[in-house]
């Protein structure tokens, strides 16, 4: 067959049927390698749980927002500084905890839920997104929840629970049902939802606490490490939210009380870290270790002006929770990587999408630097 | 300069540690966008593994310059000849482009470009997420052409090795053969 070997570029001697096996040999392997390259890609498992799929679920609960977070919509933008203590010094190498150092620091307050317009409601969950600046580029950045623990274990269950809360189109309301059949495949989270349900709402975001509720670990400079969790602690009294208080018709009232709290006077939280035991959970966010536990009060944030989110400030920043210095490190917690997973997904998609003001406005007279 | 029958043995040696580095940074890649479990781990060994992929083809361009690579075989037919030299061109361009653009990307960003330890690379752009958006799709699209164009090697170089039998394929082995053709 010299038509053969002429088309494949092989010598007069060598035998037709040779020939076809090893080109039958050279597209096996590629087409094999093709093959694992799309099966590592995840096309060859469709119904698998992707970073895709969790922000497509916050799109379709919140419809199209383009421009805001998928989680956490709503915000505003603060700054100010965090000065160390010492106290974290002998477990943690990263320079934010020497004694005496005063690092820069960057953040936003915010409600959780993907609505950029809702109102202020009392029941909502807060957060505190803090951004470490460290010298040489390093950064930490933290998100921070006022709830005692996470609702759900792992990314499976924040998957199924976010199926199971789905507003059914018919009554505009998640089906009793499907909530109940989340929760008892998933004690845990009903173990975990009882305890959120039962804190106490303080009267805004200056007296309240935020926590990790994930586990970290810090790393020694001797590289001995300790399991954390830990809680930004306001330094005001905290004062449980009035009926009056939660029934005020000003829609941004947990906001603007904030901003108004920072113009007055620096809003102040203790960074405590709590030091877990050997067999403290690190992988199971919905249970909380034990109230005896040791802490330590590593230093103080005080938060010195808000701005409204705008071009370059907070708005444009990834709290991803695995941007750490050297001296923290993530656990072995599964939400960790899959929080990390979902931001980076909103981020990339809010990135290239127009802005829109955010509901939250503050006055000209703070900030306008930030 | 005179011309030897095979590349230096810088040049394999280059050639096959970066092979196994690039199919393997395509292979986290891919995985990395999609997976929930493994984003952090993955995403730790990306940043630092296109760094090196980025100084390996600096080094080894800076060596085919040095060491011109042999010629190719005088009866190739004219197409093959110059989609080997476009195909190569091409290779050389992802290889170093996509690191760049990954780390430019990052940059626009705003994310700490932690390699390992303390060690954070500084940004090679302004932070601009609008540029990002730009970066991020052209950083996959590259990606994909860039594996799309290794299949298209390897399987152009196992013709070379296993039918045309013209010593291409031998040129670029480690261990250095008298390869000849029957």
């Amino acid at each position: 067959m010299p038509r053969l070997n002429d088309l494949a570029g092989a010598g007069p001697a060598s035998n037709a049927r040779a020939i076809l096996l090893r080109l039958g040999a050279i597209g096996g392997l590629v087409a094999g390698l093709a093959g694992t390259f799309a099966y590592a890609g995840g096309w060859l498992s469709p119904g698998a749980l992707t970073q895709a799929r969790i922000v497509d679920h916050f799109e379709r609960v919140n419809g199209p927002h383009p421009g805001f977070r998928r989680n956490h919509a709503k915000g505003l933008c603060l700054a100010g500084r965090f000065e160390s203590s010492g106290q974290g010094e002998r477990l943690s190498r990263a320079s934010l905890f020497a004694a005496g150092h005063v690092t820069p620091v960057t953040g936003r307050i915010a409600l959780a839920g993907g609505q950029p317009y809702a109102a202020d409601a009392s029941t909502t969950v807060r957060s505190l997104a803090l951004r470490f600046h460290l010298p040489d580029g390093e950064e930490w950045r933290t998100g921070t929840n006022d709830i005692p623990v996470f609702p759900v274990r792992d990314p499976a269950a924040f998957d199924a629970q976010l199926r199971a809360a789905k507003p059914d189109p018919a009554t505009g309301k998640p089906d009793p049902e499907a909530l109940k059949a989340f929760f008892a495949a998933h004690p845990e989270s009903a173990k975990a939802a009882s305890l959120i349900k039962a804190r106490t709402i303080t009267s805004g975001f200056a007296d309240d606490t935020f926590r990790s509720l994930n586990a970290f670990r810090l790393v020694a400079r001797d590289g001995t490490t300790t399991p954390v969790r830990w809680a930004f602690v306001p330094e005001q009294a905290a004062t449980a939210q009035s009926p009056a208080q939660g029934a005020r018709p000003d829609t941004n009232f947990l906001f603007d009380d904030f901003a108004a709290a920072v113009r007055r006077a620096s809003v102040r939280w203790h960074l405590v870290v709590t030091l877990g035991a050997p067999d403290d959970p690190t992988a199971d966010a919905t249970r909380p270790w034990p109230a005896e536990r040791p802490s330590l009060n590593v230093g103080t944030v005080i938060v010195a002006e808000t701005a409204a989110e705008a071009d370059g400030n907070c708005r444009d920043v990834n709290f991803d929770p695995l941007v750490l210095p050297a001296g923290l490190a993530g656990s072995d917690d599964p939400l960790l990587s899959a929080r990390s997973a979902a931001y980076a997904q909103s981020f990339t998609r809010r990135a290239g999408e127009p802005k829109a003001p955010s509901a939250v406005h503050d006055t000209p007279a703070s900030g306008a630097g930030l | 300069m005179s011309r030897t029958p095979s590349f230096n043995r810088p040049a394999r040696l280059l050639h096959w540690i970066m092979a196994g580095l690039i199919l393997a940074m395509l292979f986290i890649g891919v995985a990395m966008v999609t997976s929930l479990a493994h984003y952090d781990a993955l995403v730790a060994l990306h940043r630092p593994l296109g760094i090196a992929i980025l100084v390996l083809a600096v080094v080894r361009i800076v060596n085919r310059w040095r060491h011109p690579p042999p010629e190719l075989p005088e009866d190739l037919p004219g197409w093959q000849r110059q989609a080997a030299h476009a195909s190569h061109l091409l290779l050389y361009a992802l290889m170093l482009g996509l690191p760049l653009l990954g780390w430019a990307m990052l940059s626009a960003a705003g994310y700490p470009i932690g390699l390992a330890g303390a060690l954070v690379l500084p940004p090679i752009l302004p932070r601009d997420p609008s540029f990002y958006a730009w970066l991020r799709p052209l950083h996959t699209i590259l990606a994909y052409a860039l594996f799309g164009l290794i299949l298209a090697h390897l399987a152009a170089a196992l013709m070379h090795g296993l039918i045309r039998r013209d010593g291409v394929f031998s040129s670029m082995t480690l261990r250095l053969r008298a390869f000849r053709a029957r």
